[in-house]
This record gives C-alpha cells, structure tokens and sequence, in this order.
C-alpha cells in the first residue's frame, strides 16, 4: 500500500513539473517516471507469473497428461537456463526458426497433446495463451542478467534476420508507418515516450532484451508477441498471426541486433 | 503434429522452398525482397476495419522500403518520380480557402486517434500531429521525431495567409499535409489527405493551427 502511495507521489510529481513548460521540465519529467519505474521494480507483479510460468512448466497437464519439463528450447530437452537469450532459432524438428512463444506451443502440443492452431487463435490473456504468457514470463526470467547471443550459423536463421529488416522496414497501413519510422533513430520520443532504435544494440535491457514485461498502465503481462500486435495495431497494420513468420522474423532480427545486451525480462513497463 | 505443421508453417514454406533449391548461400536480395512479401502476406489477417489490403505497397513505399532496408538514399531519379507521382494527388481546397479555425486545429493535432483495428468505421480520425511535432508551446508533451512546428508561420512571414506573399508558403504547407511524399519521396509523416486520415475541412483547420497570426503557435 505504501508503494502505492509513494508511487502516486512520484507520477503527481512528474506530471506537475511536466507543467512547467521547459526543456527542464521535461527531463524532470522523465527522471521522475524513470524514478517511478525504480520503485516499482521493487516488487515487480511479474514474478506473479513467473511463479505461475513455472508451475505450468512442473504440472502434468493436458490430453497426455504430461509436463514441459522436456521441452527442448534449443539448448536440449528440458535446459531453461540460458534459453531465452538464444532464441528465435533453428529447430530441426519443426524446420523452422521459432521464437520462445512459438516453441512453447510446439511443446504444448507434441508434449502435452494440445493443439497448437487453437491455442495460436486464442486472444492474448486468456485460456491457454495466458498460460503461455506465463511461460515465456517465466523462461525469459531463467535468463535474467545473461547476454543475448542468437545463432545466425544456419541458413534459414540468416534468411529470417533478413526478412525481419526487411519487415521492419515495410511502410504500410492508412498511415505509411513501418517499425522504423518510430524505432529507426536514437534520440527520439513520441510525445514523452522514448523509443529505442531498434536497428541497432539498443543496450542492456532495452527493446528486445526487455519483454515480456508487466504493464503498469494496464495491469497486464506482455509477451513480446503481444508487443508486436500491439506495436502492429498503431502502425494501422492488419493482424499480425500469433507465431507467424513476420513475428519471428522480427524477433531475429531485433535479437540478433540486441547481440551483447544484458537480458532483464521480465521487465516493468509504464 | 501433422496438423501444427500444416497451420504454423504457412509461412515458412516460401523460405524452405528457396534453401531447397539448393542455396547454401543466402538468396539473392531481391530474392529476399520477394520472400518477405510473400511472409507478409501469409502472416496477416483482416482485424476490424484494418484489412490486409494495407499490405500492398504502393510504389513510394516499396521503393522506399528497399532504399531503407539496404542503408541506402533512393536513388534520385526514382526519388523525383515518386515525388512527381504523389504531386499529381493533391487535391487544392475548394475555392482557394486555406485556412480555417486554430482552435479545432489544435483539438485535432492533439488527437491520435483513429483507423487501427481497434476504431471503428466512419469516426472522425485525429492528425496525430503531437506524436512527432512541437507544435503550440503550451503543450509540452510533444515528440522529437518530426521538427519543431512552433512559430511555423511567424519563422516564414507569414503576416496575412491570403496576401500574395504568403501564396507559396501556405500552399506548400497544404501539400506537405495533403501528402508529404510530392516533396520528399521518402518522408516519414503520414499523407494525411491522400491517405484519406483527415478530410479537407479538418486540413483547414491544422493550416490555421500553423499559419493563422492568432495561434498560439504564432505567439
């Protein structure tokens, strides 16, 4: 309660020097939200899904009856650690670069015997995708303070780095918005908001090295799939599928530009 | 299994089938250039009113998409055709009145609403302008990615929008607007008339907001 309260503070803060009305101000304004993400941090509601993530990875679930635990997310059946920081990758099995979310379902479905094509139509939050929310939540958690290191040493891995530049290039929708025309340069902000450049190592913990992340500002937990649908709804672009080809795409290429960057998801987002 | 394959792999099938032929090199970039369409098209999926035709890229954005993706400028001949292409849209005002009230101006360069899958049909979009623009100096939230719009008609002399001095500004402002790639093939702001985001009363009203003495942001 008490954090609450001094987070209120803090944004009622930040919001009366945004009044103010100089450059100052501004950058007050920021630090006071930087300053009211720190707290937050303090007890970040994503280890509520982390917690829930790897229940479902241990709980024996689904038409066979079975756990995750021998998952293989490309370091091997059942390894965890380090998984995160690899991926979207190569898998054999499925010959196709899956990112993490992806791959879950692949397991859900081969593991667990549930089906994959359902679960990929499910809205994000409920049913099945809120569970593999949570495993992402809580894959990505196993990774915490490790540096991002996707493959690029298979061809299809290569072709979906360069389809995903590609992508993020594509100008499209009502409004000719590609990925780039927010995230292509340093510097920049929509009204108050920074935005990472994305064509590059962002840095540690920024952009691709930062979901899923809870949001504050909806009370929900993002899965970076559900960062692009979003980011995709803006740039007035159609749906983008759960799991498709684009979003993978996209994620190989953020992943591979991110090469160096300290993992801290499950982050904390406004 | 055989069901997952069939629906995730849509996609893939594209990317698997140029390795099958036998490229152990990386496909050509137009070959790339030719894959990413065809994954686009296969990961989308109509949603409300934004259907997937606004996948289909007009020559502007294909061109420039290619330009930026490969970190280099368009070359300069594509560059003037685009521009001459998109010139040939802009619709002037009915009976040369530019300009309207400042105030809805401001209410619409403040509103981004508008055209996502998540708006409804026939609402009245917002002009974004906020998102990317310094605008009036009172509003501070502002973004960084297009240049500053304060003092907009004030830098350019603009003392009377209908005097005859004032003509070439304030029509370019009305083109900029009306669809900003006729003057810079590969802009980044959206082609508010030709894309049909504002209607020609809403224009007037953003050109007051820039070039009416008594805006704000004039003062």
């Amino acid at each position: 309660m008490k954090k609450l309260i001094l987070v209120a503070t803090a944004l009622g803060t930040a919001l009366a020097m945004g009044t103010m009305g100089s450059a100052l101000a501004q950058k007050s304004a920021a630090d006071g939200i930087a300053e009211y993400r720190a707290m937050l941090a303090d007890g970040n509601p994503a280890e509520l899904y982390e917690a829930k993530g790897e229940d479902l990875w241990k709980k024996k679930r689904g038409p066979k009856n079975a756990s995750l635990e021998q998952c293989d997310l490309g370091q091997g059946p059942g390894v965890v650690k380090g998984a995160f920081v690899t991926l979207p990758r190569y898998f054999a099995d499925t010959k196709r670069v899956q990112d993490l979310e992806s791959r879950l379902v692949t397991c859900m479905e081969t593991l667990q015997g549930l089906n994959a094509a359902d679960i990929a139509k499910t809205p994000f939050g409920r049913g099945e995708m809120a569970n593999v929310t949570a495993l992402a939540t809580w894959v990505a958690s196993e990774s915490r303070g490790l540096k991002f290191n996707l493959s690029q040493a298979h061809a299809e891995e290569q072709v979906m780095y360069e389809v995903g530049k590609r992508l993020f290039f594509m100008r499209g929708g009502s409004h000719d918005f590609s990925c780039a025309s927010c995230h292509g340069e340093d510097g920049k902000r929509i009204r108050l908001q920074d935005l990472p450049n994305l064509t590059k190592n962002p840095g540690d913990g920024i952009g691709f090295a930062a979901w899923p992340a809870y949001r504050v500002s909806n009370g929900q937990m993002w899965s970076m799939q559900l960062r692009l649908n979003d980011c995709y709804r803006q740039q007035r672009f159609p749906y983008p599928l759960f799991g498709s080809d684009a979003t993978i795409a996209l994620g190989s290429y953020m992943g591979v530009n991110a090469k160096g960057a300290e993992n801290i998801a499950p982050a904390i987002k406004r | 299994m055989k069901k997952q394959s069939k629906f995730i792999i849509a996609g893939t099938a594209t990317a698997a089938a140029l390795l099958l032929a036998g490229c152990t090199t990386l496909p050509s970039s137009a070959e790339l250039d030719k894959l990413t369409m065809d994954v686009a098209k296969a990961s989308f999926r109509d949603q409300g009113i934004a259907k997937t035709d606004r996948l289909v890229l007009d020559d502007a954005n294909r061109e420039c998409m290619v330009a930026d993706a490969s970190g280099k400028p368009i070359d300069e001949k594509v560059a003037k055709s685009i521009e001459a292409a998109n010139m040939a849209t802009i619709k002037w005002p009915a009976g040369g009145y530019y300009l309207g009230d400042w105030k809805q101006g401001e209410r619409i360069a403040q509103n981004g609403r508008g055209l996502t899958w998540s708006d409804s049909a026939g609402s009245s979009n917002g002009g974004n302008c906020y998102n990317c623009h310094q605008i009036s100096k009172e509003e501070i939230s502002y973004g960084t990615l297009g240049p500053s719009l304060y003092n907009y008609g004030k830098i350019r002399g603009v003392k009377n929008p209908y005097a005859p001095e004032s003509a070439a500004v304030v029509q370019y402002t009305w083109g900029k607007i009306y669809n900003s790639r006729a003057y810079n093939a590969c802009s980044q702001m959206p082609r508010a008339g030709h894309k049909g985001i504002l209607n020609e009363e809403q224009m007037r009203h953003i050109m007051a907001l820039l070039l009416d003495p008594n805006s704000p942001v004039n003062k």
